[in-house]
């Protein structure tokens, strides 16, 4: 291996594509954009080589904002598509954007496994704990008592816990971003897509539509008053005692990643039929 | 008596007694002696405990499809034969070997007039350390049906060699023993002289022949979720992919590996899935989302008795309707089924070239008889269907995914290619890919989508079209092996039936059929569904030029060749 190597030197606005995002203006997500572009230039990647897949939902409408290839596919199954791709594709850097409903409702089944399987690739939740897309339901993080015309007078049922779950199932990298802090948000992304097997970053990004009460978190959220862990024991504690509002990366495991041999074929094709042969 | 062209056995024994492996055992030693056979399982959901039998047909051409009679039955036990039902014939010719202590006769045998020879199975599997009484039961069948002791004990390696040298032993002992007695017993069926082999047999399963198919085809990703009757599809491919440079993945359900075969083709991987019923059901939507992004993948379904759980061991034809319509909105994809053991080879590989060449989903609606059914063939032919998908080159300027190009097949962009850049989406898109919800981009997308299957030439392979009759008889899938047998005895009677049978069930070919049917004057359509799915698919998309008669029934047993016949003859 050369020890020097050369890079074009990148912009964030060449990982933007010509489209004009279709969110309300004053959604947190078109921070989030803006930290996925710095975060890429950043890590200086070919935009050809980077895939942003997605479900539905508003969130789910970023890969085509970037100028990446990008996947738009089924609400929820996000994660089984980039997974597919990722082991057959590990050249390629796999970025998944998602949301609270996409993410941790209809997809929920798929987290559990994405953080136990630990395929090299980082998971991007933009949680604004509602429904935005249709207009204003409660999503698996939404408040109990929080009153939405599906569910009068709040759900009564008690919110998901996505960092607690991502750290039982086997994640590889946790952190918790806010999308009114654009830089901080891309520094976090960029180690979370250099750091080997399976990263969760969950970005609290408000839905002023249909949550104007999350315009206030920008006064709550606070960098994690503690230095991150590789501890799981540590991280538990930790992120159980969570309010849901302390920043940074949390924890950063040494599992190794999942990546099945790939490669050119070892025999000829003919022989698989010699099984067959009387 | 003259020799038989063909000779059909049944093994019975509850699950655990081995009648499965004394059947497929037997397949091995005739096909190895040069016949042909067909060796299909009949057994319950549960894993012990339940029926099973071995249902073996041996012959000196190709067979696809079981007899309407047994030969020769030879039964370990009868303790949970009552469930068989009807699916086991026995007339006044079969010759049915009882063990005296495997319990009473089954109705279905004191009421056929067959006779019985009563051998002592289990007693004589006792005197041989470590014996069974499958293995007497071997040597039984094998010398009843003419084979010398060596033919009979020579798959005994490569049968049982996994169980330890002992178990070889006391199974060859036990071989031995069951063809000693049965010295004496008269057996009137004989086999006729095999016909030598050109291109050299395999014995495969059609799952076997699934799998190494979708290979040929190109195929190097797979993602596996277990469901019977497809797992063994699955199976094949986890070692033989990572042989060969591709992988398999498990995933946490069918949704999970729909989403994963796109992503993976997505990322220039040929990708199938294999499943069942159940499991198309739940993979729907996202085949969907592979038609509409026009992201090449293949499904293989074979098919089990429906609706729900149905009959998981059991075989039927009734996805049918659910692979062609099962779609939301207009979604035009391809659909195809293989008609014999070997043809899922074929089939299957061909699907995987139309796939990748169309750049859309194709769905391979085999079914449980011949998917696990075990079959001594003539090699399949090697052909040339290879995945050819249309890859973009020298991008410059605004790629456009999905440009409106002449035969509706675009350039496809792969991830790594500098300028090709493209968000790949569900959602009615532009030609460059970007959402809209306009009526023009509508409109010509879906023009796009269904020009590229209508103005594809598909060539002879859509369908096996034989012989020259004005009656015409259309079936489809694993019947088509009992059709041509049912034609086959039609022309004995002195009627010349005319067999069709599509291979490509979609885009639709009423040219094609139109052609095929020219002159006919009855037309028999029959399938194996109780609502008749297949003559309201034909109904609905052919123009059918003469008087029209179904015979269809549900599963779970299959439709024989005698049905058939009976239905070509009831019709004067």
């Amino acid at each position: 291996m050369s020890s020097v190597t050369t890079r074009l030197a990148r912009k964030p606005a060449d990982y933007k594509s010509d489209l004009n995002p279709i969110w309300c203006p004053g959604c947190g997500d078109y921070h989030v954009l803006m930290s996925f572009t710095r975060a890429f230039a950043q890590l200086g990647l070919p935009p050809e080589m980077i895939a942003v897949v997605s479900g539905i939902g508003c969130s789910s409408r970023i890969p085509a904002y970037t100028n990446c290839y990008g996947f738009h596919g089924v609400h929820g199954r996000s994660l089984a598509l980039a997974a597919g791709l990722k082991v057959t594709r590990p050249d390629l850097t796999v970025v998944v954007a998602s949301g609270d409903g996409d993410g941790y409702s209809i997809g929920g089944n798929h987290f559990l496994h994405a953080c136990r399987r630990n395929i090299d690739m980082t998971y991007v939740v933009m949680d604004n704990r509602i429904y935005g897309m249709t207009k204003g339901q409660p999503s698996p993080t939404t408040e109990p008592e929080f009153d939405t015309a599906l569910t009068p007078g709040g759900t009564g049922v008690r919110p998901f816990h996505p960092l607690v779950v991502a750290l039982a199932s086997g994640a590889n990298f946790i952190a918790r971003c806010f999308s009114g802090e654009p830089n901080e948000t891309a520094d976090v992304l960029a180690e979370a897509i250099k750091h080997p097997g399976f990263s969760f970053v969950e970005i609290l990004s408000p839905c002023v539509t249909f949550r104007p009460d999350e315009r206030e978190w920008k006064n709550v959220v606070r960098p994690a008053s503690v230095a991150e862990t590789n501890d799981q024991g540590k991280a538990a504690r930790r992120l159980m005692t969570d309010d849901g509002f302390n920043l940074g990366i949390l924890y950063r495991g040494n599992r190794p990643p999942f990546q099945p041999a790939l490669g050119v074929s070892k025999i000829d094709l003919s022989q698989l039929e010699n099984e067959f042969e009387l | 008596m003259a020799a038989s062209p063909s000779i059909s056995i049944a093994v019975i024994g509850s699950g655990g007694a081995g009648a499965l492996t004394t059947g497929n055992f037997l397949l091995e030693v005739a096909s190895s002696a040069g016949w042909h056979g067909l060796f299909t399982r009949t057994l319950g959901p549960q894993i012990r405990g339940g029926e099973a039998a071995g249902l073996l047909r041996l012959a000196v051409h190709p067979v696809d499809c079981l007899p309407d009679q047994f030969d020769l039955i030879i039964s370990i036990d009868w303790l949970n034969a009552h469930r068989f039902g009807n699916e086991i014939k026995v007339g006044p010719q079969t010759l049915v070997i009882s063990d005296p202590r495997g319990g009473k006769l089954p109705p279905l045998v004191t009421e056929s007039g067959s006779r019985v020879v009563e051998i002592a199975m289990k007693e004589i599997a006792k005197s041989i350390p470590g014996g069974r009484a499958n293995m007497i039961a071997l040597g039984i069948a094998g010398r009843l049906l003419g084979f010398t002791i060596e033919q009979v004990l020579a798959p005994i390696e490569k049968q049982l060699g996994d169980k330890g040298a002992a178990a070889v032993e006391a199974s060859r002992a036990g071989i031995n023993a069951g063809f000693e007695v049965a010295a004496g017993i008269r057996f009137e069926a004989q086999l006729a002289t095999p016909v030598p082999s050109h291109a050299g047999r395999w014995l495969l399963s059609g799952n076997d022949a699934t799998a190494l198919g979708a290979i040929r085809g190109g195929v190097r990703f797979a993602a596996a979720y277990p469901i019977t009757p497809a797992t063994e599809i699955l199976e094949w491919l986890s070692p033989n992919l990572s042989k060969i440079g591709g992988i398999l993945l498990q995933a946490e359900d069918e949704l999970a590996a729909i989403n994963m075969i796109i992503g993976s083709s997505y990322g220039g991987t040929p990708a199938l899935t294999a499943t069942s019923g159940p499991g198309l059901s739940l993979m729907i939507e996202a085949i969907g989302l592979a038609t509409a992004a026009e992201i090449p993948i293949v499904i293989v379904d074979v098919m089990r008795g429906g609706p729900s759980t149905g009959i998981p061991t059991k075989s039927e034809q009734t996805d049918l309707n659910i692979a062609i319509y099962g779609l939301h909105g207009d979604a035009p994809h391809l659909v195809l089924a293989p008609q014999s053991v070997g043809d899922c080879l074929f089939t299957t590989q061909w699907a995987t070239y139309l796939a990748e060449s169309l750049q859309t989903p194709a769905i391979v609606l085999s079914d449980q008889f011949m998917g696990q059914a075990r079959a001594a063939i003539e090699r399949p032919a090697d052909v040339a269907f290879i995945g050819a998908r249309t890859i973009a080159a020298n991008i410059a300027g605004a790629y456009k995914r999905y440009a409106l190009a002449p035969g509706g097949v675009s350039a496809m962009a792969i991830p790594g290619m500098p300028g090709g850049q493209y968000t790949a989406d569900g959602l009615t898109h532009s030609e460059r890919g970007v959402p809209t919800s306009g009526a023009g981009d509508h409109l010509a997308q879906l023009d796009k989508r269904r020009d590229k299957l209508d103005r594809f030439n598909f060539g002879d392979h859509w369908a096996s079209i034989e012989g020259a009759g004005d009656l015409a008889l259309i079936t489809w899938g694993s019947l088509t092996g009992a059709a041509r047998e049912a034609a086959g005895r039609a022309a004995a009677d002195g009627l010349d039936v005319r067999l069709i049978a599509p291979r490509l069930l979609a885009p639709v070919q009423p040219e094609r059929l139109a052609a095929a049917l020219e002159g006919v004057k009855r037309i028999l359509v029959v399938e194996q569904t109780h609502s008749g799915q297949f003559l309201r698919y034909l109904r609905a998309h052919y123009d059918l030029p003469a008087p029209v008669r179904a015979f269809h029934r549900p599963g779970p047993l299959q439709i024989t060749a005698g049905e058939i016949h009976r239905a070509i003859r009831d019709w004067r």
